[in-house]
């Protein structure tokens, strides 16, 4: 899929949780992500977070910091 | 002429009374029967209670008394004088007679009026056998009349004929004025009139204009209403009387009217509004009432069809051989790139069943959560916002609800429009005194109408929902307008206080965001303040809510507003979302959407899951599947292949065509199920006939959680009921579906789904319509939600920080285009298109502020071109200040003509709703729309993956 598309959708979210959830807004990003995104979603960005950072270049420090939660945490079943 | 075998009481129950627990009732005697009824009865309602129908001509209880045709007189002891039963209400021990030969007399004279000015030619007359005037004269014994017929008539009076579904003939007319109320008192547009004094007295249309260039808007109230032939229906003249009535629910709106379908063998006659059916009450709009030519249209595509390649022809091929051939494909795909390489989509044109089926053929079936539904596009933020807020995806109230309302907001919906009935009983309350404010960018019917005018219209810029309700919000705040005990009983305390000194801020108050709404701040203090005080505020909203890349922030601003005012919970109050298609409310209550089963439950959910794996009898993924637009995206990276889809036009209704129909010609296996060979059937593998509502059984639920029952009139015309066509593709599969009737796959729904678990068809066919939950607690449903207690326990506020959209104008793009709909026409135009609705919208037009159009030397009627940073179209100009400068305005029924301008990328930030209503857009008079077209096309500028689009709102 397009990571560009992505990373906007990214910021879409975060704009949203940095206002609704303060410094809890990474955790509450990489939860949503979690329950309303597809797996493979998922992993396309977990994945050029860990390989091509400049292909994110465009996400907000807030969505981020929920990717990298998010592939702490994440383990997508396929 | 009111529906084939309706017993008319007369007069309508009344006002104020009924709703009195327990009623004051009077006992009263009529011809010698005791009854006993409410207070405020008329004697005639009473009567006719009583199995005693007194005639009448002038009276229909769906009106108020009028006390006009004299025939309703009665005999009361102790009193002097024949009064009108219509008009009189009933007292305690009131002695009634009804009949004697006095009465009898007065009446027959009466008749003998009436008829010495009316053509005796009953057994040619259209309405032989259904006239409430002949039914009268030979109750009567009316066989002459002693005044003659040599005298001045009416019997060359005009016939006006101009109406595509109804006529009008005055020699027929005994100038009653029900059709006059009807417009009036069930409508609200006053097109209808008495014109003249005495002899001269005549029904006309507006000023004396001809039915089809009145103000009449064609909802058929009067037709309904009138006792003679004088107004009936076209289909009633060509066809004659029908012979048999079913009673079933319309396909158009999220209304969901209750209708009589009459039928003459096996042809529809007509369709008339049920006076019991519990969303409408009687009352109806030209697309239900009138358009339902499409069902049996010749454009109907009624044979399977199969091609190997999207540009190999169509070959016809039996039922049998498409449903293999669809299996065959999708196992294939799902054996060589697995089980998520395949999807469907659900419609919400379809009924709660069909939806159901075909998510399970999905999850189950296909092995894979990639599910969605058409919902997508329009009010997925309702489902989200909701849920999180107040904790139920549905709208809070009943229809009838607004009828105790004192303060009403509308907000990004436009009713008389959209929802024409629902708008009508708006409009009821506003003439009753209620307040209305209007939040919308355009000046929608609403905002002055004959009889009812907005008390406030915040006119506001397209894209700053969120900063007005957080100024209207802030108001309250500020000026301690919070209903302080109702939020400390039933809302979080954390959430309130992080809200609350939120919204407080300067930031958000009216003067501050006046320069990025546009809406003068006191207007917002005067709203803020009008609907926090009233007794009852009720708000209502549609798609000019949620078609936004903050269209969640809004839903969610909306639940905080109520909830800080105390306005959820009890009848006149809450917060309705107004649905656009019939059966949006049921697709997504059903388990349409990829991350949740029915009910609105995570797959995540191990205990809800393993309830679904138990019974479906196949191991379930846990996790979320594709949303419409993954799939596109998956589709073009080669990870998705196969997909199922029921009843929608996503190549036409869903934004970014080119991206679309790519995804789509990327595919392996598209089955579309359909009536008609649709846009995306161009890019369909298989092509299965589908059915139209009168061709099956089964239930929708309309915006308010009403479910009621749709019942089949005619056979399907290709064969399967929708349902039926999914069960052959699932069997096909090897996952065996076996219903024999839609009522089990209702058993199914109920026994998996606690909103639905006391929902049966033998209960729906005894109540009416049930209002979801009905369960143990509710055994007969719920018409008002959050009762005490919110269903996610305590309302949790939300804080909306204002997010201006990435849809910028600028030099290049100085308009803001939004859209929205017509009355005639619905959706993408599918089904009206195929009706005469087309007489009074052929064609979608741009409408663009005078200002504005002067400054580009555009006159009314010109021919635009519109371009935005991702395509171009051509409509024609209508120069109007319904729009303010700066913002123009189409409609998206025609994508023939024209209104397929592109949107852009934004959606909502948490469902991935298409940001329809904002695009930013610049305008040019055009000359020759066709060469200009073909410029744009191949225009440097425009992008190559983006040429055209689509706007459309489910």
């Amino acid at each position: 899929m397009n990571v560009e598309r992505l990373v906007a959708m990214v910021n879409d979210i975060a704009a949203f949780f940095a206002g609704e959830a303060g410094p809890d807004a990474p955790a509450a990003v990489a939860n949503h992500l979690r329950r309303f995104w597809e797996p493979r979603m998922r992993r396309q960005i977990i994945e050029a977070y860990r390989t091509d950072p400049s292909s994110l270049r465009n996400l907000s420090d807030t969505g981020r910091a929920a990717i990298s939660l998010l592939g702490d945490q994440d383990s997508p079943r396929v | 002429m009111y529906a084939k075998g309706y017993r008319d009481l007369g007069t309508p129950p009344p006002v104020g009374r009924v709703l009195l627990d327990p009623p004051s009732l009077v006992t009263l005697e009529i011809d010698g029967t005791t009854v006993t009824v409410p207070e405020g009865t008329s004697i005639m309602r009473a009567a006719a209670l009583a199995s005693c129908d007194v005639p009448k001509l002038c009276a229909t209880d769906s009106l108020k008394s009028f006390g006009s045709c004299r025939l309703c007189l009665v005999e009361i002891e102790g009193r002097r004088g024949y009064p009108a039963s219509c008009t009189t209400p009933v007292a305690d021990g009131m002695k009634v007679h009804t009949e004697s030969r006095k009465l009898a007399d007065l009446r027959r004279n009466v008749m003998e009026l009436y008829v010495s000015d009316h053509p005796l030619e009953c057994v040619t007359c259209p309405a032989n056998g259904h006239c409430e005037l002949q039914d009268m004269a030979e109750r009567l014994d009316i066989t002459t009349t002693r005044y003659g017929f040599g005298g001045a008539n009416h019997h060359g009076g005009e016939r006006d004929a101009s109406n595509p579904y109804f006529q009008f003939d005055q020699s027929l007319c005994i100038v009653c004025s029900r059709c006059v109320r009807a417009c009036d008192e069930v409508q609200g547009t006053f097109a209808l009139t008495i014109q003249g004094r005495g002899f001269a007295s005549q029904v006309v249309a507006s000023e004396h204009q001809p039915f089809l260039q009145s103000e009449c808007v064609s909802c058929g109230q009067c037709v309904e209403a009138c006792p003679t032939g004088a107004l009936l229906e076209k289909s009633v003249v060509r066809h004659g009387p029908a012979e048999r009535a079913v009673t079933t629910t319309c396909a158009y709106c999220g209304v969901g009217c209750s209708f009589e379908v009459e039928l003459k063998d096996e042809r529809v006659v007509r369709m008339t509004p049920d006076r019991n059916g519990h969303a409408n009450h009687g009352h109806a709009c030209v697309k239900g009432r009138f358009a339902f030519g499409y069902a049996t249209h010749a454009d109907r595509a009624l044979k399977p069809m199969i091609r190997r390649k999207i540009t190999d022809p169509w070959q016809d091929v039996t039922w049998e051989e498409a449903i293999d051939y669809s299996a065959r494909e999708f196992r294939r795909l799902q054996e060589t790139h697995g089980p998520d390489s395949i999807g469907g989509i659900t419609s919400s044109r379809c009924t709660n069943e069909e939806t159901f089926l075909v998510q399970k053929l999905v999850r189950a079936a296909f092995g894979t959560n990639n599910v969605d539904t058409c919902a997508r596009v329009c009010h997925s933020p309702t489902g989200y916002g909701l849920k999180q807020t107040i904790g139920e995806s549905a709208g809070t109230q009943a229809f009838d609800s607004v009828m105790q309302a004192d303060a009403i907001i509308v907000v990004g919906a436009n009713p008389t429009e959209g929802h024409p009935v629902f708008a009508s009983r708006v409009k009821q309350r506003l003439r009753q005194g209620a307040k209305l404010i209007v939040i919308d960018p355009r000046t929608i019917g609403l905002v002055r109408e004959p009889h009812i005018a907005a008390d406030y219209h915040l006119q506001l810029r397209p894209g700053t929902n969120v900063a007005v309700i957080n100024a209207l919000a802030h108001v309250v705040v500020a000026e301690g307008l919070t209903r302080d005990a109702y939020i400390d009983g039933r809302c979080e305390a954390d959430s309130y206080r992080k809200w609350k000194a939120f919204i407080a801020e300067p930031r958000n108050s009216p003067e501050a965001t006046e320069s990025i709404t546009g809406v003068p701040a006191a207007l917002v203090r005067g709203a803020a303040r009008l609907y926090a005080s009233a007794p009852n505020g009720a708000i209502y909203y549609g798609l000019g809510v949620t078609e936004h890349s903050q269209g969640t922030t809004m839903v969610m601003g909306i639940a905080n507003l109520a909830m800080a005012t105390g306005n959820l919970g009890r009848e006149g109050v809450g917060v309705s979302p107004l649905r656009g298609q019939n059966n949006v409310q049921g697709s997504c209550d059903m388990g349409s959407f990829p991350h949740e089963f029915s009910g609105y439950r995570h797959v995540s959910d191990p205990a809800v899951r393993g309830m679904f794996e138990t019974k479906w009898g196949v191991a379930l993924k846990s996790e979320p599947g594709l949303r419409i637009p993954n799939m596109f995206d998956a589709a073009l990276d080669g990870s998705f292949r196969g997909l199922y889809v029921q009843g929608e036009d996503i190549a036409q209704s869903d934004p970014n065509t080119h991206h679309v129909t790519s995804a789509l010609a990327a595919m392996e296996c598209v089955v579309v199920q359909d009536l008609f060979l649709n846009e995306t059937a161009k890019y369909a593998h298989v092509f299965l006939p589908g059915s139209s509502f009168l061709e099956k059984d089964g239930t929708y639920t309309n915006s308010e959680r009403r479910i009621s029952r749709v019942r089949k009139v005619m056979e399907p015309r290709a064969g399967f009921q929708d349902w039926e066509v999914t069960c052959l593709l699932s069997n096909a599969l090897g996952y065996p579906m076996r219903y024999r009737h839609p009522s089990e796959i209702m058993d199914e729904i109920a026994s998996l789904t606690p909103t639905f678990a006391g929902v049966t068809y033998e209960k729906l066919d005894r109540l009416g319509s049930i209002q979801w939950p009905c369960n143990d607690q509710a055994p007969e449903g719920t018409p008002t939600m959050h009762v005490g207690t919110f269903v996610r326990g305590k309302g949790k506020f939300f804080v909306t920080e204002y997010v201006p959209t990435t849809e910028h104008t600028s030099s290049e793009y100085p308009l803001v285009l939004t859209t929205g709909r017509i009355l005639t026409q619905y959706n993408v135009g599918a089904q009206t298109r195929r009706t005469d609705n087309v007489i009074w919208h052929s064609e979608d037009v741009l409408e663009i502020h005078p200002h504005d159009a002067e400054v580009r030397g555009i006159a009314d009627g010109d021919w635009v071109g519109i371009t935005s940073r991702v395509g171009s179209t051509v409509l024609r100009a209508d120069v109007t200040d319904r729009v303010q400068p700066g913002v123009v305005y189409t409609t998206f029924h025609f994508p023939e003509s024209g209104a397929n301008v592109v949107t852009t990328e934004n959606s909502d930030w948490a469902t991935n709703c298409p940001e329809y209503k904002v695009t930013a857009v610049e305008a040019i008079r055009v000359a020759h729309p066709a060469e200009w077209r073909a410029r744009q096309e191949t225009d440097v500028h425009a992008p190559a993956h983006a040429p055209h689009g689509h706007i459309v709102n489910a």
